[in-house]
């Protein structure tokens, strides 16, 4: 005769909401864990989704992601004439906040090589790639603009020809796909106002020097268009991806290129170390931690509800001991009790997981290796937070039958 | 079960029984030096005021307080002895004794015939045999009909009975009841004690009951007395009549 489940039918109200609140509080260590496997996915969602197996960036720096990187947009072809080297194209990628329909919106601009890359990568869930060189963009679903959308960027009007599912920059915001000119521009957008403040003040520099007061055609061309200046260059890239040939291995490639004094480079994995160790890190230690006192918490709260369970029975286990009872009879009431409000709780906290995570602003991630860890914990706590119970069981006195 | 006492026909003697609660200024003498044997299939009542000690006797014998002193031999076993109890005291409860107390202490969550099961359950008997045998005894004692009720939707006397074929179900050596008809009327309790009666006869058991009820006093073999701690022979019931 099962005892454990005769007793909660006995008393199944408050079993039932004893149950749902565990569930409840271990749905929030479900989704601290998940959280923590979003920040990573996310974090190193474009590096795996790139195809790149070699980052050059700023000497020095961890770019593109951990810090600002900036180099030269010719590195590009530098990068290309590499022994091994397949192809080459630039990164660019930053992060802006407008206003839409009086709603912010946040959009990492992430600049595509035109025409090698097209975004034909990309996990497009609708439309298409991009078709022309200007005033087209690939957009993720998160940023809800419909296919056809007109976004207004930088004095220029960019229509939304794909949409894209799950991308998102390492910092959690959604992306949206250009062509690295378009990405620049947008980037680089000044006002009319800035541009002419920058080419007076460019016009008082040449004229205060040498150069600028023996050739007027200096002082001329410092009022014109930045791009006709060839003292200036192009707007620098943030990295330069690089694809080596199959037959190559890539440590070589990068070991060629790090002998170059201007840059630093990183393997795809080394990428993704940098952007786990360094973006990732603090936010997963606080997780961690969070999650480590919610477990604690429950694991209280779990033994206080068992203690109580047990203390309302004190006088029938008395009894059973009265009328002889083994003491495995005793445990195997507090026990399965308590394992059995850890299982419910877990299952609750499943089922109600799979219904509010996917509502949560960043991504919660629950994976099987999670599942297994939190249900061992589960099992474990179950246990720890019946021996309160199962000590007080032990100690009481059949006579107490009597009193 | 290892015979290590003389009187093979006696289910139970206990010497020099003596309970002290308690110590210093505090000091309760609640047993002093009782003796006293129960043969197989005899019933016998235990009288006495309130206060005399016939619980605190009765819970030495059933192993439930340990005695200050004296020593208690069950079936041919010394089960008590120099301040040590000497047997594996659950199991010997379960196999042997049946307990029936003024309050029947079911358990709440079990429905009567479950309490019932859950005695032989406990002592190892198959589930079937224990369903038969809980039903056949709810049936003769009256209850048959709310054997599948929870101990809450049962009047006291009804509980009380369940109680009594909980302490009967395994067949038990030596059954001791406290006041077990207290929350009878008098014709029910009357029929738990002849039941106690027939099953002494039947099984060979030991019966004693403490009771205040002396118009049932007919129905045992042999009363005996308490008073002050000290436990006396008052009169064997079957010479009197
Ligand atoms: N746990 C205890 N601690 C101290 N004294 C106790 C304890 N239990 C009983 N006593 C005392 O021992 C004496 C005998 O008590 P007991 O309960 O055995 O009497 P009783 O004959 O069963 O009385 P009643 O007919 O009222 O049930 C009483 O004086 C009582 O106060
Ligand atoms: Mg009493």
């Amino acid at each position: 005769m099962n005892l454990a489940g005769r007793d909660i039918r006995h008393n199944f109200g408050r079993f039932v909401l004893t149950t749902i609140g565990l569930g409840l509080l271990l749905m929030l260590v479900m989704g601290m864990g998940g959280i923590y496997r979003g920040l990573v996915q996310e974090a190193t969602l474009l590096v795996d989704r790139i195809d790149a197996d070699l980052w050059v960036v700023q000497k020095d720096t961890r770019g593109p992601f951990a810090e600002v990187s900036r180099i030269p947009g010719n590195l590009e072809d530098r990068v290309r004439a590499v022994p091994g080297v397949l192809s080459s194209r630039a990164f660019v990628s930053t992060t802006i906040q407008r206003e839409r329909n009086r709603q912010p919106l946040r959009i990492t601009v992430q600049g595509l090589s035109w025409p090698e890359d097209r975004g034909q990568w990309l996990p497009l869930v609708a439309g298409r790639a991009l078709g022309q060189d200007h005033y087209e963009m690939i957009a993720d679903e998160s940023l809800k603009l419909p296919l056809g959308a007109k976004v207004e960027l930088a004095k220029d009007t960019y229509t939304v020809v794909g949409l894209t599912r799950g991308m998102s920059s390492p910092s959690g915001d959604s992306m949206a796909f250009f062509t690295l000119r378009d990405s620049q521009a947008i980037q680089f957008d000044l006002s009319g106002e800035a541009v002419r403040l920058e080419r007076a003040a460019r016009y008082g520099r040449a004229s205060q020097i040498d150069l600028g007061r023996s050739q007027p055609q200096v002082i001329e061309r410092s009022r014109g268009l930045s791009s006709a200046i060839p003292a200036l260059g192009p707007p620098a890239i943030s990295a330069v991806l690089v694809k080596v040939r199959p037959d190559v291995d890539p440590g070589q490639v990068q070991l060629l290129i790090g002998k170059w004094p201007d840059v630093s480079v990183y393997s795809s994995d080394g990428q993704r170390d940098l952007l786990v160790s360094g973006i990732v890190d603090r936010s997963r230690r606080q997780l961690g931690l969070f999650r480590m006192l919610l477990i604690i918490v429950s694991g209280i709260i779990m033994a206080l509800i068992l203690y109580t369970l047990t203390l309302d029975k004190l006088h029938d286990i008395a009894m059973l001991k009265l009328m002889g009872a083994r003491n495995s009879v005793i445990l195997g009431l507090i026990l399965q009790q308590a394992l059995l409000l850890g299982a419910l709780g877990y299952v609750i906290a499943y089922y109600i997981g799979q219904w509010v995570f996917p509502a949560f602003p960043r991504r919660v991630v629950i994976i099987p290796e999670d599942l297994w860890q939190l249900a061992g914990i589960v099992a474990g706590i179950s246990v720890m937070a019946s021996l309160l119970g199962i000590i007080k069981a032990l100690r009481v006195e059949p006579s107490e039958v009597l009193a | 079960m290892t015979a290590n006492s003389g009187d093979h026909s006696a289910v139970l003697e206990a010497s020099s029984l003596t309970k002290v609660y308690g110590s210093g200024h505090t000091e309760v003498v609640a047993v002093q030096d009782a003796t006293l044997t129960v043969a197989r299939g005899e019933v016998v009542a235990l009288l006495g005021p309130s206060g005399a000690g016939k619980s605190t006797l009765l819970t030495m014998i059933g192993l439930i307080l340990p005695p200050t002193a004296g020593r208690i031999v069950i079936g041919g076993v010394t089960v008590f002895d120099a301040h040590r109890t000497r047997v594996n005291v659950r199991r010997f409860r379960r196999q042997h004794m049946g307990f029936v107390f003024q309050k029947a202490n079911l358990i709440p969550f079990l429905t009567a015939a479950e309490n019932v099961r859950l005695a032989m359950e406990i002592n190892d008997m198959g589930r079937r045999a224990a369903r038969r045998r809980a039903a056949e005894l709810l049936d003769y004692l009256g209850v048959g009909e709310r054997a599948d009720h929870l101990p809450a939707k049962l009047s006291g006397g009804e509980q009380q009975r369940v109680a009594v074929a909980r302490a009967l179900a395994n067949r038990p050596g030596l059954i001791l009841a406290d006041e077990p008809t207290a929350a009878l009327d008098s014709v029910r309790g009357r029929q738990v004690m002849e039941l106690f009666r027939k099953v002494a006869h039947e099984q060979q058991s030991g019966v004693i009951v403490v009771t205040h009820d002396h118009r049932a006093l007919d129905v045992f073999d042999r009363t005996l007395e308490m008073e002050d701690g000290e436990l006396r022979e008052s009169r064997t019931v079957s010479q009197a009549q």
